[in-house]
């Protein structure tokens, strides 16, 4: 008797434990799913933040040795300034930081500790502040990547000097300067400005950004009336027959349709058939936009479902016609829900890659892009590309630009959710 | 010149709104009698008639513009008979850089400066003439629309009627793009096909479009060509690398749905699931990244610690991140698989003395599981589809491999890296991206198809 009795609370024993061991399985594997969310953020944001500042070297820059009186600076036009010749001009100013060096290698060092474009720089101060300039001024010059990452510590000092990037001598000038405090750090405003660049220091997003919001433009302009009309249309007054049926089918199969064939037809038809111009966010909006319709009609047509059948019913009653009854009661009830709709399918837009790269939004572009017709990069495809590129400085900016990606994402489902907190009705 | 116009068009559509509305009112007043519509139906009815033959006008023009302006710019040079087409075409550009201002050759023969002349002229012409038809056509429509307003005219028919036509047109915009999809994926592998054997390309074990250059060197001969372009490495490849992707989502998704569904309390399913779908929010590009530069060398760096040789473009990596991206995929639908089980077959259960674990093995998912298959499916689709993770951490060079350590290729991938930059059209290479994505579209049309099959008739069993 008793050996029954223990017998079955051993097996009952046993059921718990495993009851217990699945329980532990299941919140490990949720737990392994939440920790990389985690893991994912972390990792952009340690390698990114830090793009965001920028080291610059202060440099006094005696402009009396390129004119005779620095008033005469006043009188000049933006034109004469360019045709200024700078370049053994600026170079000298920062010879001037250490006089003592005599050798033509060491002096080649040193003004590689600046960014190549330090004689630009030296010519924008003394565009924007011609009219008072003093003997002699000092001005931020941005430093070298190298330099930069040095500063940042990034960059391990204490690797053999071959192997380095940066020189020793570099580095004696470098903490030199250090010591004298002529070296900080400000926040780099030209990241976000500028276009892209083949030095790393110079790289910004600004271009991408702009291509980013033109893209996203044309998708919003294109996607939203043609979503919205068709979900109307399929919801409030398309009869029940195959034509219906074959239109349902193909937004359903169009949501599966992988995002690179997409970038196929872009490339098929609407470049090579309809010979729109290559690289420019309008194509890339359009090829978005039907990537995109399937997310905002099935969306739209959602929240039109879910809208009693009373209001339809209350507007017919009292004698509106169909038409008015859709389209004065029941879409502005439905228009939060397709408002939401939307925006989460702009933010799937914001973050394509895939189709981008096959109609060429992968060129190398310098200028910030004035018109959805220029040839430009989007955010996503910034990414692609600099995380191509070999140099330590890309990193962090190819994390920076990533962090920002993201937060356009953030804000855009945030606006949804708020929309749908603030608007939806609960019948 | 286009923005302006349109905004032209757009003013005197909201005029001509105004103009009917006040036309049908003052028809009202002065004959005493009602009309067949609210007058704004009017104000609508003109302003239709303003603004869509307009645009529609401007399409047409602005699609056939090019065409004609060739033909006459470049009349000279057809007289003379003696240029192909694609001279034809080059000598447009070069006039039209002229015309710009960009001079690439001195050269410039009499005939080219009368062509630069000619298309400065038309230029100048054919943007007046625009403005003029469509303005003029615009207006016309705008008289002869008010001038049609009388007591008998229903304009709330009319433009209801307009309404309900749009509407359709835009759903066919689904299917317009499907046709797109298909024709231009058809063409061009058609085309492919014509050059090298389906057979070599479905069963082929070499992929290396990269020879094709050397053929029109003129040194390969065809059968050299047919056997650049085996496909079998690449589908391969995607199916490893999908493969590790289910590994890893399949047991994580389908245990964190378990707990979402029948352990967890609603305030932490209200936090958690959420988080987990951030997942599926990121873009792809990112973690592209994340695995080239932080799980690649991680896995290279553990598996040489335990004697391995691991590929730093290793399938293992571009997997295992791409299962990370899934796993909210499978998580949220199972969830809902799981959660629509009737609740009597769960309490019938606990009736009897069964743990949670024995009921959910054993009744809750036999029950779901058409539904958790489907959703499987769905997930496969999604790893074989994705492109950024295994572009950017899986490997360029077509191996056939079943070493997850190794370096290995995608249908995506290729594609992508074909088409990258600069094409030439009329390259079997070329083609050969397009044969790539129409595999890729039927295969994953297919799963979708079967997953949606299997969880509808699912669904349809507990309702």
């Amino acid at each position: 008797m008793t050996d029954r009795i223990e017998q079955r609370i051993n097996s009952l024993n046993k059921r718990l434990n495993s009851e217990k061991r699945f329980r532990i399985y299941c919140i490990g594997a949720m737990s392994f799913a939440l920790a990389w969310v985690l893991i994912l953020f972390l990792n952009i944001f340690s390698s990114g933040y830090s793009a965001f500042y920028r080291t610059v070297i202060q440099v006094d820059v005696p402009f009396l040795n390129l004119i005779e009186d620095t008033t005469q600076f006043s009188e000049m036009s933006s034109e004469d300034i360019n045709n200024l010749s700078m370049y053994s001009f600026s170079k000298k100013a920062i010879y001037r930081l250490f006089p003592d060096i005599e050798e033509k290698k060491d002096k080649k060092m040193l003004i590689r500790l600046f960014s190549i474009e330090f004689e630009q720089e030296i010519r924008e101060f003394l565009k924007s502040n011609k009219s008072n300039i003093n003997e002699t001024e000092t001005i931020y010059l941005t430093a070298s990547d190298d330099v930069d990452q040095v500063n940042k510590g990034n960059y391990p000092r204490d690797l053999d000097e071959d192997k380095r990037r940066i020189k020793d001598i570099q580095l004696l000038f470098f903490d030199d300067l250090v010591d004298r405090g002529l070296v900080s750090y400000e926040f780099n405003l030209p990241f976000l400005m500028r276009g892209d660049s083949r030095e790393p220091e110079l790289a910004g997003v600004g271009g991408s950004i702009v291509g980013s919001l033109f893209t996203i433009l044309v998708v919003l302009i294109l996607s939203f009336p043609i979503g919205i009309f068709a979900a109307i249309y399929l919801e409030e007054f398309a009869p029940k027959n195959k034509v219906t049926d074959f239109i349902e089918i193909n937004i359903n199969n169009l949501a599966a349709v992988p995002s690179i064939v997409f970038g196929l037809l872009g490339l098929g038809i609407i470049l090579n058939t309809f010979g729109l111009p290559r690289s420019t966010p309008l194509v890339g909006g359009i090829v978005l936009s039907l990537m995109t319709l399937p997310t905002i009609i099935i969306a739209t047509r959602a929240s039109l479902r879910a809208v009693p059948p009373s209001i339809r019913e209350g507007a017919l009653a009292v004698g509106a016609t169909k038409m008015q009854a859709v389209m004065h009661h029941v879409v502005p009830v439905a228009m939060p829900g397709a408002l939401t709709g939307t925006i989460i399918g702009l933010a799937q837009a914001l973050g394509e890659t895939a189709p981008l790269l096959l109609i060429g939004m992968v060129a190398f572009v310098v200028d910030v892009p004035q018109t959805p017709l220029d040839a430009s990069a989007s955010l996503p495809v910034q990414v692609y590309l600099w995380s191509e590129s070999a140099e330590r400085g890309y990193v962090e900016k190819t994390s920076a630009t990533i962090m920002m990606l993201l937060g356009f994402l953030i804000l855009m489902n945030l606006a949804a959710v708020l929309i749908r907190r603030k608007f939806e009705t609960k019948w | 010149m286009g923005f302006i116009l349109i905004s032209l068009i757009i003013l005197i559509g909201i005029t001509s709104y105004f103009l009917g509305n006040l036309r049908a009112k003052n028809l009202r007043t002065s004959n005493q009698k009602n009309l067949k519509s609210l007058s704004h139906y009017y104000g609508y009815y003109v302003a239709l008639w303003a603004v869509v033959p307009a645009l529609l006008i401007l399409l047409m023009i602005t699609s056939f513009k090019s065409f004609f302006i060739e033909q006459y710019v470049l009349s000279d040079f057809i007289a003379l008979g003696s240029y192909t087409e694609t001279e034809l075409s080059l000598l447009f550009t070069q006039i039209e850089n002229i015309a710009m201002g960009i001079k690439l050759f001195d050269e410039n023969t009499i005939l080219i400066d009368g062509a630069v002349n000619k298309l400065n002229y038309i230029n100048k012409t054919s943007e007046n003439l625009t403005y003029v038809t469509v303005l003029g056509f615009s207006g016309l429509l705008v008289l002869y629309s008010i001038f049609n307003i009388n007591h008998k005219l229903n304009s709330r028919k009319i433009v209801e009627k307009f309404l309900i036509v749009l509407y359709f047109t835009c759903s066919l915009v689904a299917i317009m793009t499907t046709v797109g999809i298909i024709f231009s994926l058809l063409y061009e592998t058609l085309r492919f096909f014509s050059q090298v054997p389906i057979t070599d390309f479905l069963f082929g074990l070499n992929w290396s479009p990269q020879r094709v250059f050397v053929r029109e060197a003129g040194d390969l001969d065809t059968r050299d060509l047919a056997n650049a372009f085996g496909a079998v490495p690449l589908f391969a490849g995607t199916f490893l690398i999908a493969l590790i992707a289910m590994c890893v989502s399949v047991p994580v998704g389908l245990l964190t749905a378990i707990y979402m569904s029948e352990y967890a309390s609603p305030k932490v399913r209200d936090w958690a699931k959420p988080i987990i779908e951030i997942l599926a929010g990121i873009p792809t590009v990112v973690y592209g990244f994340f695995a080239a530069l932080t799980v690649a060398p991680l896995v290279r760096d553990i598996g040489q610690g335990a004697g391995l040789t691991v590929s730093s473009e290793s399938a293992l990596a571009a997997g295992f991140v791409m299962g990370i991206m899934i796993i909210p995929f499978i998580s949220s639908l199972s969830d809902d698989v799981i959660k629509s089980v009737p609740q009597s077959l769960r309490e019938g259960s606990y009736a009897m003395g069964a743990t949670k674990r024995e009921t959910i093995v054993k009744v809750l998912l036999p029950a779901a599981l058409p539904g958790i298959v489907g959703s499987f499916l769905l997930a496969v689709s999604r790893a074989i589809g994705e492109t950024m993770i295994v572009v950017m951490a899986a490997g360029l060079n077509a191996k056939l491999t079943a070493n997850p350590l190794d370096a290995a290729t995608t249908i995506t991938t290729q594609i992508v890296v074909i088409l990258i930059g600069d094409q030439e059209f009329d390259s079997p290479k070329t083609q050969s991206a397009f044969a790539l994505g129409l595999t890729l579209f039927v295969v994953t049309l297919a799963l979708n198809f079967i997953a949606l099959q299997v969880v509808k008739k699912y669904t349809e069993r507990y309702d």
